[in-house]
């Protein structure tokens, strides 16, 4: 006997990964935030630190920060995306079995 | 140590005599190779687009590899390869910060929306808005949000494309405008979103090999090291151009451009578009990672570039063709590779303008065809053939605005447009689509008057901005002193969509809302 659509949303499981797929959403979300928005308030708020240079040469820490904020959102992405192929998916499927059973 | 100033004198000499500006044989060769193999694949494209999922949505048979690039090649103007290059060349570290922004949406699309957008919509993301709640007040304010983002973003490029056709072939504006015009509507006309796809990777992949190739010329005079590439810089330009200048000064200003770029992508009809080409949300979900890879890639390199043209072409060059800088660019591509190089950048750059118009033609269209056609006048009783018919009518109407938009803003300074339409896609567009998706009460009347608020804040409140009222209308001081209003009128329409779902109660959309839970967290039902 297959489960009805009632069922399977009013089922635990489902709440479960709902609710996570939202809280690794919201984390991530804020962890961008805290990437780009730090970067950001740096430069307005210490721009001193970002003009200092790294050793001998001309380079600024403003630089490698710069190309670590655009890094650091592209990991991130990837991050949800392997959450989602190991976690979210495999339960999906589960549950969409259980619908058509 | 090398000596730097010994090939930037020599720049100066050569880029003095530049061929920029003049229909070079290379640059009319390259440019006829873009047009003739992309209308090739318009030709080919035409003959599998019958249906109305193949014109909005390519059949959804775009793999996730493939949109990726599409999804890159949308997003990456000409405005970002020229102009950010050229930003970096005159300003030096702040063009670095802008280039930055300008990616941070991507993560947060991916997130927040890239699933359930897939899951739930058809061809556009009214579809989504308009789920659970009343067809007919939703989709109206949805295609209006839509069309007027879609509207500021056409004309920033049109212009754009007219003012940087002229700069590279010496080709007449209106004459520019016009065959942008022309060729592109060829694309959606008869090629649909399955020809758009591919003139999109097609673009992409030039690109990002045309700046690779750009870049690695470059940084073969600095021996492929960064660090000799500052020094020359410091050496030449002033250390001030590694350090970060005036473009933060403001912090809730900067903030506040952040929020438009951040949830401004989650607003823009023609990338949310691209979605509904893939087969599924799997597919949805990894093609945002590769698009995240490609442009992340592409603001990365782009600096290089912009720093090189300083020290191999020299600042009062690039000055001396564009007062922004926008050939600093096709000017190093010059020196480093001679006219034939510089054909192909320039070729390049007038391929990225076709394809990003082409894409904004095409979800211009769609939200009238399909959101206010069919299922606002037609009720969605329209049949395959009327549905397609009124695609491709409003494609010619939508193009045909988009050359007349060219030729009546020539001349002026479209700068504020591309903010503009970022203001409105995450005032207007995106708040009404999370909340469709995540809150169960939110209702009709919530999402009118909240996509109304966002969209009429974020027009206000820019005119009344030193972007428009100090830049454009030369006021002495602005009367709203944020350059983007994103801070403001996107928290105004989320309050505004809360306070009315609170105010209004809405049953049937209540009762949806678990079929719209199926759909979006397991892709039962999904097109």
């Amino acid at each position: 006997m297959g489960k009805t659509v009632h069922q399977i949303l009013e089922s635990a499981p489902f709440k479960e990964l709902v609710r996570k797929k939202w809280v690794i959403s919201i984390i991530l979300t804020l962890l961008l935030f805290v990437v780009y928005y730090g970067y950001i308030l740096l430069i307005g708020y210490n721009k001193p630190l970002m003009a200092e240079k790294i050793g001998t040469g001309a380079t600024t820490k403003g630089i490698p920060l710069g190309v670590l904020t655009i890094l650091g959102a592209w990991v991130l992405t990837a991050i949800y995306v392997v959450w989602a192929n190991k976690v979210y998916d495999p339960e999906v499927k589960r549950l969409r079995d259980e619908l058509h059973k | 140590m090398q000596n730097p100033a010994a090939p930037a004198a020599q720049a100066a000499t050569d880029a003095a005599t530049s061929s920029l500006g003049a229909p070079t044989a290379s640059a009319i060769f390259f440019f006829f190779v873009i047009v003739v193999l992309t209308l090739a694949v318009t030709y080919w494209a035409a003959k599998r687009t019958k249906s109305t999922k193949e014109f909005y949505a390519a059949g959804r048979s775009v793999s996730a590899f493939q949109n990726g690039l599409a999804l890159a090649g949308d997003y990456m103007s000409a405005a970002s390869f020229l102009g950010i290059a050229g930003m970096v060349a005159l300003k030096g570290y702040d063009g670095m910060i802008y280039a930055t922004g300008w990616l941070v949406g991507w993560p947060a699309l991916m997130f927040l929306i890239a699933e359930p957008l897939r899951n739930l919509g058809k061809y556009t993301f009214a579809d989504v808005v308009a789920f659970r709640l009343r067809q007919g007040p939703v989709r109206i304010a949805s295609a209006v949000g839509g069309i007027l983002t879609v509207i500021a973003y056409t004309i920033a490029q049109m212009v754009g494309a007219g003012n940087l056709i002229k700069l590279m072939f010496g080709i007449d504006y209106k004459l520019a405008v016009g065959i942008v015009g022309l060729v592109m509507l060829a694309y959606v006309l008869f090629g649909g979103m399955i020809a758009t796809t591919w003139v999109q990777i097609i673009k992409a992949v030039l690109l990002l090999c045309g700046v690779t190739l750009l870049m690695l010329m470059a940084m073969s005079h600095f021996g492929f090291s960064p660090g000799n590439l500052y020094q020359a810089v410091s050496d030449k330009v002033g250390q001030a151009a590694l350090e970060p200048g005036g473009l933060v000064t403001n912090p809730i200003d900067a903030i506040s451009l952040g929020l438009a770029l951040m949830f401004g992508l989650l607003g823009l009809p023609h990338i949310l578009m691209r979605f509904y080409t893939v087969p599924d949300a799997k597919a949805a979900r990894t093609s945002v990672l590769y698009a995240t890879g490609f442009i992340g890639y592409f603001y990365i390199i782009i600096p290089l570039v912009g720093f090189s043209a300083s020290v191999l072409v020299g600042r009062d060059i690039i000055k001396k063709y564009d007062a922004g800088g926008n050939m600093a660019a096709p000017l190093l591509a010059e020196q480093l590779g001679g006219t034939p190089f510089l054909g192909f950048i320039a070729a390049v750059a007038f391929a990225t303008i076709l394809a990003v118009v082409a894409g904004l033609t095409l979800a211009g269209a769609s939200a009238y065809s399909h959101d206010i056609f069919v299922s606002v006048i037609k009720k969605g009783q329209a049949t395959e053939q009327q549905q397609v018919r009124q695609a491709k009518i409003a494609t010619i109407v939508f193009g045909v605005l988009a050359v007349l938009m060219g030729f009546l803003f020539e001349g002026q300074n479209v700068a504020f447009m591309v903010g503009l339409a970022f203001a409105i896609a995450c005032s207007a567009n995106f708040p009404a689509l999370l909340l469709s998706i995540v809150w169960k009460k939110f209702t009709t009347q919530a999402a009118f008057w909240s996509i109304v608020t966002g969209a009429f804040l974020a027009v206000f409140l820019i005119v009344i901005s030193p972007t428009v009222w100090v830049d454009v209308f030369k006021n002495k001081e602005a009367i709203f002193p944020l350059k983007n209003p994103a801070i403001v009128s996107m928290t105004a329409a989320f309050i505004v969509a809360i306070v009315v779902s609170l105010l209004t109660k809405e049953q049937t959309a209540e009762e949806m809302f678990e079929d719209e839970k199926l759909r979006a967290y397991l892709g039962v039902g999904a097109e």
